[in-house]
């Protein structure tokens, strides 16, 4: 017995470990493309000119060595010939000072610019839409019952004729519309289902799936998200810090339209009803708001000494997803400890030109994702995982002992109502 | 069960009728807003049975059309550009100084979204080590004060009238002052850059002067160490070093001079560290019971003419050339003997304070302290206190010279004469003779009698420094833009004084000039401003050159006092203080510690005194004939006249009070000149507040806050708001108590009754209380359980918890009518606790015990709750969902704690339906409760914590807010450690820091530790025998002193033999 035990773990720990290495390779190439997305996307494509130069073909361009890392590092202390001229062909837009961004990481990003080739097709990054079986189930439903129906059917006219060849008298049948037993199913039956969408109704009050208003900028996550391929923090950084994503304010879009005022992505801005928007039109809306004079390329002169350009004031969004005031949710908690995708609540929002209300926020879609997602459980052996889930010592030993095999969110208490309600 | 007992009131002391019938009633339906239900059944009702269907009918109507409607469309506005520092959701945190008058704290402004919204104490002050004080807790409400004046504005016939612009201003007053004599007058001032600015005004308008006046006077002390110091100022204390403190009726921990500083040190000596654990020893000798009193190891009360007779008793004890005249308590005169002794035996290491303004006492209370070697030692002259500067006199001189047209024009900032001056009318009539300016932030008495006004900013709204002791600075930094167009004092002084084309003419640019110059560099001066302090490394200590040349004369002066047969002592109370804060209702509806009441001022007085004057025979003496005087809220009214003077206030019964003397609280009973107006100027909370009895304040050099009085019964009655009569722990012991030498001889026989009965109840002779004694099953805490631990030693029962907790939690103000109903909504309350300290049942000790929900693993409230609206966290909370509540109230009948607390009205307004509230409006709900629900006092709300609405139940969530954003921060940081910086608001709050609060599964946390290592055989549950298991623990509490306490009574004989050997 305890052979195989052996055996059993040498088999399981290699597994393990091959898992985790190819886990760890994964990462690793995964690197370029996740800091190109974090760090360079908002400013920079790689096959064409965008708020800054396009990155191909980088190395036959800049000046041989490390200018690139320099470059990188502080952009705006490098006064050589061509980053002088660099800068003039870019005015007034300065490339941001990345020091967070190491040698190793600068090498992975531009190794991620050189291997890079266009896409054929771009596959919806959320995965297939999960397939619904239910019109399939309503059908066979009906089939079957057409077919009991008929059965039925088939079952009293025989006995009608077997009765007749035996004569035996019966009573005249009474008709469907008058026979108790029917209005009785008839009316439990309505009551079941009327009841059923009273309920549900009630309960959906005020929730507001797909509720898609008009904004007062026609804004596309699609071409900014999805074409652009700008990071969804880059613009609502509270996601990681704070309760709030909060919308960018309006000199966040000003760092990139600055230089943008143009539309000219390939992607067609049409409207739910079907309307074509004019994408420059809606950048000059843009314009009007941060109070800059696209002719001049400067902001308003502040005449009324307000601290902002003359004529500038915030954009009024419509609001889109409304918790109740009852209700806390914590963005950073879900995007930085849980590590969820912004798409698992907000759906394909890299494809939507406008954006609705993907799900329908009830507490019962929240309960249970709760007792399904996993939670970055410590590893105390492998020291992987959240260190702050040392704490829990009798999950480690029940995971151990093969008590438990994972540990939810449900489990460190994810569904109690003080969690989200005080 | 405990023999000693322990008692909130007369009536449960005596197990009264009238208490038992009010006892058993859980909710007084009564007194509930529920007018048209009754008993009678619904068919006899006033609403019968067809009402019932059309409400019924209707409301379901109108449900479904109010439901039907479109859902509002919400905007999200997001910032223009976005400062950098803020990210919106995220609290920031800046230091900055609470100033009122001469009281400073340096706090930590917490500021969410750009708006301050709570008070903490920092940390990184030596003086108060991160306390605060109730009023500095409730301060932040001030800012949002509607009665703020929004503009400056002049005198228009009888009303004012808005002037455009401050240079429109500047130059209107200039023209009216031009060729006068000018007059400053301010509360004290203890910023260097403030005097600095006031002396280059006072230079530049010649024959000009400054005038500092204090609504409550120091100038006793300050006159009497001018005489015998040579200084007009006043030390510092150090109670932490002091092994023996008197109080000569100075309230040190409630009112006197710094309480949180005097909180902080106090307590340093008042917990039990380690095997044979040492306190301080505290005397008190007062004519009232005050909150100093309360906490005192040993209590003696006098007549307020005898303060100087014992004194000068002490000092004649301590050696002085002094006779004492007699005293005729003759338990006085031995407590004074004691106090003397313990004084000599710990010489250098002694203390006594006094709470008189009487520079005679004064001095001789300055001789005591040369005589028991305080000097140098536990008082520092190397650095003095800057909290008070008035001088009485300067003050009177003042009034007549304004009178006498020697003074031309005055300027008033941030002190209220017409309102506090003893002889207001006088100050009144001088007013109006002078060309007067107001820099007060609101329209009170004497801001409505001048002629300009320009509004300065909120502390919290401004620049500024501090100096609270020498050399000890805090800086103020705005948190907030000026809410409305009000400009710094300062800034119109610098405009005023300035010469032509000076550069610097505003405050900001001065303050910044004179720190970063004083300290040297831009950089120095902005890290100074993030700590909020400048201290100097290490504290100088230092005595003051003594002159006894005056110690006679005072001695013969204090020797010639006279009594009367009834005298009234003036205080101010933890809440409202002076009366600077009347119009908040944090602090009108925070329970005063001792007497328990809101709401109002009122006269206290002894059972003695009641008996005799009113017939009230609370102590029962006289067998059947039972009071109900606590019963109801009406009170009877008495007429108390000082010198012709009188005033008429309802009597609230106290035990601990000198028999002779009646207690009343200044800051009360604010009022505009045209009473109408009162709401609209000074405030909503503060109308029908009390009476003002600052015109009982007599004067002879200095202003004598106690005097000879004549008192009778009027036959009015008038409702006080007490809350204290309103649970009751139907006599289950809830407070353990021992004395310093029984504790040390068997730590464990404190809790050795509590520990049996447990035993006798848990099952199978098993030791675990927690499993066997229960049909239950034990529930996993796997991750953290939390868990607080309160020391009931070094709770001094200050209240700034309370407030704090109001603050944190959006905790409603009710109003009086609903507080006398009992509906109060504070979700921490301190209960006081009476207990008789000798036979002749006259004098008690007095017990504080902070009372929240106990979160109890095993709650009561849990399983009675239909709908499950209140359950169990894994992490040991009990959890409140106000959305699933359905307002059964089974829960808090079933609280044996009594911490749960109904939404019986629409307090907030967060009902979509204003007709909620309207209805109520005075029959039920005072108009003080509307003033939390207009727009601009809304800021004050805490984001993070729902506003609850009408017919919910909601109690104490150990600050489940600030739990779960530690534990976010924990687990984005991957550090479970950081889970112990965990702090509750009550326990932030706390001075003493008499709260711990943590993980209990962590044994390296505070909690863990104070309950199975370091105090162990003092902790214990409220009420633990019921099983509840309560995730709050306190720490019994151990007194300085011979007397017999608590455990050892129990024991009987030995411990009664042993105490007629002590004797």
């Amino acid at each position: 017995m305890s052979r195989y035990r052996k055996i059993f773990n040498r088999i399981f720990t290699s597994i393990f470990l091959v898992v985790l290495l190819s886990i760890n390779n994964q990462s690793l190439a995964a690197d370029g493309a996740a800091l190109f997305k974090a760090n360079c996307a908002s400013c920079h494509k790689i096959d064409k000119d965008f708020t800054g130069p396009a990155l191909k073909g980088w190395k036959d361009r800049v000046p041989a060595g490390d200018w690139i890392y320099k470059w990188i590092e502080n952009p705006a202390a490098q006064n050589d010939p061509y980053a002088t001229t660099l800068k003039a062909k870019w005015k007034p837009v300065v490339m941001t000072a990345f020091t967070n961004l190491k040698k190793d990481d600068v090498d992975a990003i531009l190794k991620y610019v050189d291997d890079w080739a266009p896409e054929t097709t771009t596959a919806p990054p959320g995965g297939e839409p999960a397939t619904d079986n239910s019109l399939l189930f309503g059908i066979l439903t009906l089939i079957l019952a057409l077919i009991a129906f008929i059965l039925l059917q088939v079952n009293s006219n025989l006995r009608k004729l077997s009765d007749e060849k035996e004569g035996v008298l019966r009573t005249e049948p009474v008709p469907a519309y008058k026979n108790k037993t029917y209005l009785m199913a008839g009316i439990l039956l309505l009551f079941a289902v009327g009841g059923y969408f009273t309920i549900n109704g009630a309960i959906g009050m005020g929730r507001m799936q797909n509720y898609q208003p008009v904004q007062p900028i026609f804004y596309s996550h699609q071409v900014h998200a999805g074409t652009n391929q700008i990071s969804c923090l880059y613009c609502h950084g509270g996601a990681q810090d704070s309760k709030q994503a909060s919308i960018p304010s309006v000199n966040t879009c000003m760092n990139c339209h600055k230089s943008i005022s143009k539309y000219e992505g390939p992607d067609k801005l049409v409207r739910e009803d079907g309307t074509a928007v004019d994408g420059t039109a809606e950048i000059e809306k843009l314009y009007a708001y941060a109070g800059w004079n696209s002719a001049t390329k400067t902001y308003n002169p502040d005449k009324n000494n307000d601290g902002n350009p003359d004529g500038a004031k915030p954009i009024e969004w419509v609001k889109i997803h409304n918790l109740p005031d009852h209700v806390y949710f914590n963005h950073s908690q879900h995007v930085k400890v849980g590590k969820q995708n912004c798409q698992t609540c907000h759906g394909n929002i890299q494809q939507m030109p406008e954006v609705y209300q993907f799900s329908n926020l009830s507490m019962g879609w929240c309960v249970n994702c709760h007792r399904d997602t996993k939670v970055d459980f410590y590893d105390k052996e492998n020291k992987t995982g959240n260190k702050y889930y040392s704490i829990y010592e009798k999950f480690h030993k029940d995971l151990k002992s093969g008590k438990m095999d994972s540990v939810t969110v449900e489990k460190i208490g994810g569904t109690e109502c003080q969690k989200c309600h005080y | 069960m405990s023999k000693k007992k322990y008692w909130q009131s007369f009536g449960e002391l005596n197990q009264t009728q009238s208490f038992q019938e009010s006892a058993n009633k859980e909710f007084k339906e009564e007194l509930l807003p529920l007018e048209d239900l009754d008993d009678k059944g619904i068919l006899d009702a006033k609403t019968p049975r067809r009402d019932f269907l059309k409400y019924l009918g209707f409301s379901t109507a109108a449900a479904a059309v109010a439901a039907s409607c479109e859902v509002p469309v919400r905007k999200a506005v997001p910032f223009l550009n976005k400062p950098q520092s803020v990210i919106p959701g995220i609290a920031n945190y800046y230091a900055s100084t609470y100033v009122n008058g001469g009281d400073t704290i340096s706090v930590v402004v917490k500021q969410r979204d750009g708006r301050p919204i709570k008070i903490e104490g920092n940390e990184l002050s030596t003086i108060t080590n991160g306390g605060t004080t109730a009023q500095a807790q409730a301060s932040v409400l001030d800012l949002y004060d509607n009665t703020r004046l929004r503009y400056p504005m002049q005198k228009d016939g009888k009303g004012f009238k808005e002037v455009t612009g401050f240079d429109a201003f500047d130059k209107m007053v200039e023209a009216a002052v031009a060729g006068k004599s000018f007059a400053l007058l301010t509360a004290t001032v203890n910023s260097p850059t403030t005097l600095a600015i006031i002396k280059e005004f006072i230079d530049k308008h010649s024959g000009s002067r400054h005038v500092q006046y204090d609504a409550v006077s120091y100038s006793g002390m300050l006159l009497a160490n001018e005489a015998c110091y040579g200084k007009k100022a006043i030390p510092s204390y150090h109670f932490d070093k002091a092994k023996v403190i008197v109080s000569l009726g100075a309230d040190f921990l409630g009112t006197w001079l710094s309480p949180a500083e005097f909180n902080n040190q106090y307590s340093q000596n008042r917990k039990i560290k380690g095997e044979k654990p040492e306190l301080s020893k505290h005397f008190q000798f007062e004519s009232m019971i005050s909150l100093t009193g309360s906490n005192a190891d040993d209590r003696y009360t006098h007549k307020p003419s005898e303060t100087g007779a014992v004194a000068l008793a002490l000092l004649a004890k301590l050696g002085g050339a002094v006779t004492a005249p007699s005293l005729a308590d003759s338990k006085l005169t031995k407590g004074i003997e004691t106090a003397a002794a313990a004084l000599v035996a710990s010489k250098g290491a002694a203390l006594v304070v006094c709470g008189s303004n009487d520079a005679n006492i004064q001095v001789i209370v300055n001789a005591i302290n040369e005589a028991i070697g305080a000097n140098g030692t536990t008082i520092n002259w190397a650095i003095t206190s800057n909290y008070k500067n008035g001088i009485d006199a300067d003050m009177a001189k003042l009034v007549d010279d304004m009178n006498s047209g020697a003074v031309g024009a005055v300027l008033i900032n941030g002190v209220n004469p017409a309102y506090s001056y003893s002889d207001s009318k006088k100050f009144k009539d001088a007013l109006a003779k002078v060309v007067s300016v107001s820099f007060n932030g609101t329209m009170d008495e004497t801001t409505e009698l001048c002629k300009y006004i320009l509004p300065s900013h909120h502390w919290l709204e401004s620049w500024g420094d501090a100096e609270p002791k020498t050399g000890y600075f805090s800086l103020l930094q705005p948190t907030i833009n000026p809410l409305f167009k009000t400009r710094a004092f300062q800034t119109s002084l610098i405009k005023w004084s300035a010469a032509a084309g000076s550069l610097v003419n505003d405050y900001e640019t001065y303050f910044k000039t004179y720190w970063s110059a004083k300290l040297g560099s831009l950089d120095l001066w902005e890290k100074a401003l993030q700590d909020g302090v400048v201290e100097p490394a290490t504290m100088p200590v230092g005595g003051g050159a003594f002159s006894g040349a005056k110690v006679a004369e005072a001695a013969a002066a204090v020797a010639a006092a006279k009594g009367g047969a009834v005298e009234v002592v003036l205080y101010q109370k933890v809440s409202i203080g002076d009366g600077a804060q009347a119009n908040n209702p944090w602090l009108q509806e925070l329970p005063d510690p001792v007497s328990k009441v809101t709401w109002d001022n009122y006269a206290m007085m002894s059972p003695a005194m009641a008996k005799s004057l009113l017939g009230l025979d609370v102590m029962n003496q006289e067998g059947g004939k039972q009071s109900d005087y606590e019963v109801h809220p009406e009170k009877p009214v008495v007429k108390i006249t000082v010198n012709g003077k009188s005033v008429e206030l309802p009597v609230i019964v106290l035990p601990g009070m000198n028999a002779a003397t009646i207690a009343l609280a200044v800051g009360y009973g604010r009022e505009s000149a045209d009473k109408e107006t009162t709401s609209a100027n000074i405030g909503r909370s503060a109308v029908g507040a009390g009476k003002n009895v600052y015109p009982l304040v007599g004067f002879n050099g200095t202003n004598s806050y106690s005097s000879v009085a004549t008192v009778e019964k009027t036959g009015a009655m008038y409702p006080l708001a007490q809350t204290q009569v309103h649970g009751f722990t139907e006599s289950r012991p809830v407070i353990y108590e021992t004395n310093l030498k029984s504790f040390t001889a068997n730590p464990e026989a404190v809790l050795e009754k509590i520990t049996e009965e447990k035993l006798a109840i848990t099952a199978n002779d098993s030791k675990d209380f927690v499993k066997d004694a229960t049909i239950y099953p034990d529930f996993d805490k796997p991750g953290i359980k939390w868990g607080m631990s309160i020391d009931l030693n070094t709770c001094t029962g200050c209240s700034a918890c309370v407030v704090a907790c109001t603050a944190e939690n959006n905790v409603s103000i009710v109003g009086k009518m609903q507080v006398q109903r009992a509906h109060e909504m504070h979700w921490l309350r301190i209960d006081r606790y009476f207990t008789f300290n000798s036979d002749n049942h006259e004098d008690v000790d007095v017990v504080f015990q902070p009372m929240l929900c106990q979160h109890c693993d095993n709650a009561p409230c849990e399983n009675v709750c239909p709908v499950a609206a209140t359950n169990h966290s894994t992490e040991g909370l009990n959890q409140m969902t106000y959305n699933r509540c359905i307002g059964t109230r089974y829960c808090a009948n079933n609280c044996p704690y009594k911490v749960r607390r109904f939404n019986w009205l629409d307090y907030t307004g967060a009902d979509s339906f204003p007709d909620n509230q309207n209805p109520m409006i005075g029959e039920y709900m005072d108009e003080s409760v509307l003033q939390m629900n207009d727009d601009l006092t809304r800021m004050v709300l805490n984001p993070d914590v729902t506003v609850r609405s009408r017919g919910v139940i909601e109690k104490c969530s150990f600050c489940v807010q600030r739990l779960q954003e530690t534990k976010l921060e924990a687990k984005k940081q991957q550090d479970p450690t950081m889970v112990r910086n965990v702090k509750t608001a009550c326990m932030q709050a706390c001075p003493t820091h008499a709260i711990s609060f943590g993980n209990v599964n962590d044994k390296e946390s505070d909690v863990y530790k104070i309950r199975n290592v370091d105090q162990k055989h003092r902790a214990f549950y409220v009420m633990e025998q019921l099983h509840v298991l309560p995730n709050v623990s306190y720490l019994a509490k151990v007194r300085n002193t011979d007397r017999h306490i608590g455990v050892e009574e129990e024991k009987g004989g030995e411990a009664k033999k042993e105490e007629k050997a002590h004797a």
